[in-house]
């Protein structure tokens, strides 16, 4: 009913304030005030002072030194800790899209009556709770724990592989995390692809992986942009995983921000700049994504 | 037919990922059964783990985790969905209407903003406006995150929905609060139970915002298992984790049943 109808169409805004009211008050209020705390003054013990000032900024980009005398330079340790969270989320952007695509279209291409069945089996991780399944993780690839207990076993190691507080340890968290998220998207679209493309191309001597290049990819790039996006977004702001599974190399955006704001040791203007600095580039990242999928409406409206 | 879909390999990544997903949850279900207090050697089949979760020293401090988890997740899904069934209706039956871009964006806002963003976010309101941070402050920020979970399946369900339902039924001189009560509610019902499922999973799931709005002494199921994690994985929080793997499966198997009941009627 994309026209509305006479009951409803007099109702509709009714209808939107308590979502107006929840969401605007307790949503956008908050990251607006967000912003302007990252522009106030940190007070000790937490808290701020309410005097304008760009400390926060200022002391995410720019180093004077250990006592503030030396000429201005470029702070590289938060950017560090950016440029490493960036990083990772995009490898493990890739390594889901490694796995997740040959899995959507395995279970896309099943009979109608199994393809529920798998579906159903890739769904049920994704609804275990995060930190459950870190925690899970994280007991399998110890030093002592049961991978390395069997990698010894097995004889292909003598002596356990130090994964915990690698960063390797935190790309398999973030990759274990966010699988499924890129599945389902990359599911749907998969569903929907008519298989006679394929074939045509097929009758004309197209290879199956030309085929897959030329033909499949492009038609499902939606959701293969949209699983991205779901995978991208939270990996870069992920908190459970670098901070149960990694140590203080591995250190990622989240666990910055989350520090700022824990006990006396906290820095409320800086745990919020740095909060507006992540906030923008998801939103660069959104904005690219939207981009992306405007360009492929107006080419599918235009077949 | 057959060749056109089928990719050499992908067999191979498909079971690759599921033993990736599956793996980790599985041994820690195993290693919950372990008789032995060290979480390394195998001391046979016992369940003494899981009756440590319910009389152990921790018992209470989980316990009442538990009961703060499950409280707020039954409220902050039941909010959620009244809120977000409103918006839906008007959303999708309203036609068109100045604001309507806007409200769409504003409902999807909180799946923006990284939640950690969000946390922070919140903190800093409750605190300007003097508000303690607690069990209140946590219920508010979980009802505000799930309105848009409960959103999307309401309103898919109602995209599916004909308007020659509610029609026929003003035809033969239904109210409108008759036509609404009698024919939408019904029709709409799966997607209210799938959209309340989905904030209720949310909601408990939750640990970024609520580790950072709880306040001193609040304690939910997550936050409490990561306070205890932090000191080492035990077995007892092996029984826990197990505990909750089987009600989230059993969860998701109710929404898979409820959905699959939804699709044979219109």
């Amino acid at each position: 009913m994309a026209g509305g109808d006479d009951t409803w169409r007099p109702l509709a805004r009714p209808l939107l304030i308590p979502a107006w009211a929840v969401i605007g008050i307790f949503a956008a209020v908050p990251v607006f005030l967000m912003v302007v705390y990252s522009f106030l003054t940190k007070e000790f013990r937490g808290g701020v002072d309410w005097t304008f000032s760009l400390a926060a900024y200022d002391q995410f980009f720019v180093t004077r030194g250990l006592f503030g005398d030396e000429p201005a330079q470029v702070e590289w340790t938060y950017i560090t800790i950016f440029a490493r969270s960036i990083w990772q989320a995009a490898v493990c952007t890739v390594l889901c899209l490694l796995v997740g695509f040959p899995t959507a279209w395995f279970i896309a291409t099943r009979p109608e009556r199994s393809r529920g069945i798998w579906l159903f089996l890739v769904t049920i991780p994704y609804w275990v709770n995060l930190l459950i399944r870190t925690v899970s993780l994280k007991f399998l690839i110890r030093d002592n724990g049961p991978l390395n207990d069997s990698l010894m076993a097995l004889g292909l190691i003598d002596s356990p592989l130090p994964l915990v507080n690698t960063n390797l340890a935190v790309q398999l968290g973030l990759f274990y995390s966010y699988l499924p998220f890129m599945v389902l998207p990359i599911y749907a679209a998969v569903e929907r692809y008519n298989f006679a493309l394929s074939e045509a191309a097929a009758d004309l001597y197209a290879s199956r992986w030309t085929t897959l290049c030329e033909i499949v990819l492009p038609v499902v790039r939606p959701g293969i942009v949209a699983g991205c996006i779901l995978v991208f977004v939270p990996a870069l702001g992920a908190f459970l995983a670098p901070d149960l599974l990694g140590g203080a190399k591995t250190f990622m955006i989240g666990s910055l921000i989350d520090e700022q704001f824990k006990g006396s040791q906290g820095n409320w203007p800086f745990g919020a700049a740095v909060s507006v600095i992540l906030m923008t580039l998801v939103l660069i990242a959104l904005i690219l994504y939207a981009r992306a999928s405007a360009r492929d409406g107006a080419r599918e409206a235009g077949q | 037919m057959k060749g056109v879909r089928h990719y050499p390999g992908f067999l191979g990544m498909t079971v690759l990922c599921l033993v990736i997903l599956y793996a980790p949850l599985a041994v820690v279900t195993a290693y919950s059964f372990n008789g032995s207090t060290s979480i390394t050697t195998w001391g046979g089949f016992s369940l003494r783990w899981y009756v440590d979760v319910f009389t152990g020293p921790e018992a209470t401090r989980f316990g009442q985790a538990a009961w703060n988890s499950l409280t707020l997740a039954l409220m902050a899904a039941t909010a959620a969905t009244v809120i977000a069934t409103a918006a839906a209706l008007a959303m999708v039956k309203g036609g068109r209407f100045r604001g309507r871009a806007a409200s769409f964006a504003l409902i999807n806002l909180p799946l923006m903003v990284p939640e950690i963003v969000t946390a922070v976010a919140s903190l800093i309101f409750f605190t300007t406006i003097g508000l303690t941070t607690g069990y209140g402050t946590i219920l508010i920020a979980h009802i505000t995150f799930c309105i848009p979970f409960a959103y999307l399946p309401i309103a898919a369900r109602l995209e599916g929905i004909e308007g020659h339902y509610e029609q026929a039924a003003r035809d033969l001189y239904a109210t409108r609060a008759q036509a609404f009560r009698l024919i939408l509610l019904p029709l709409l019902a799966p997607g209210l139970a799938s959209g309340w499922l989905l904030a209720f999973v949310i909601s408990l799931d939750d640990f970024i915002i609520t580790n950072i709005v709880k306040g001193a002494g609040m304690e939910t199921l997550p936050t409490a298992i990561f306070g205890s994690v932090k000191q080492g994985i035990k077995p007892n929080i092996m029984a826990i984790s197990t505990l909750m793997l089987a009600a989230s499966v059993m969860f998701v198997t109710a929404a898979y049943l409820i959905n699959r009941k939804g699709q044979k009627t219109p």
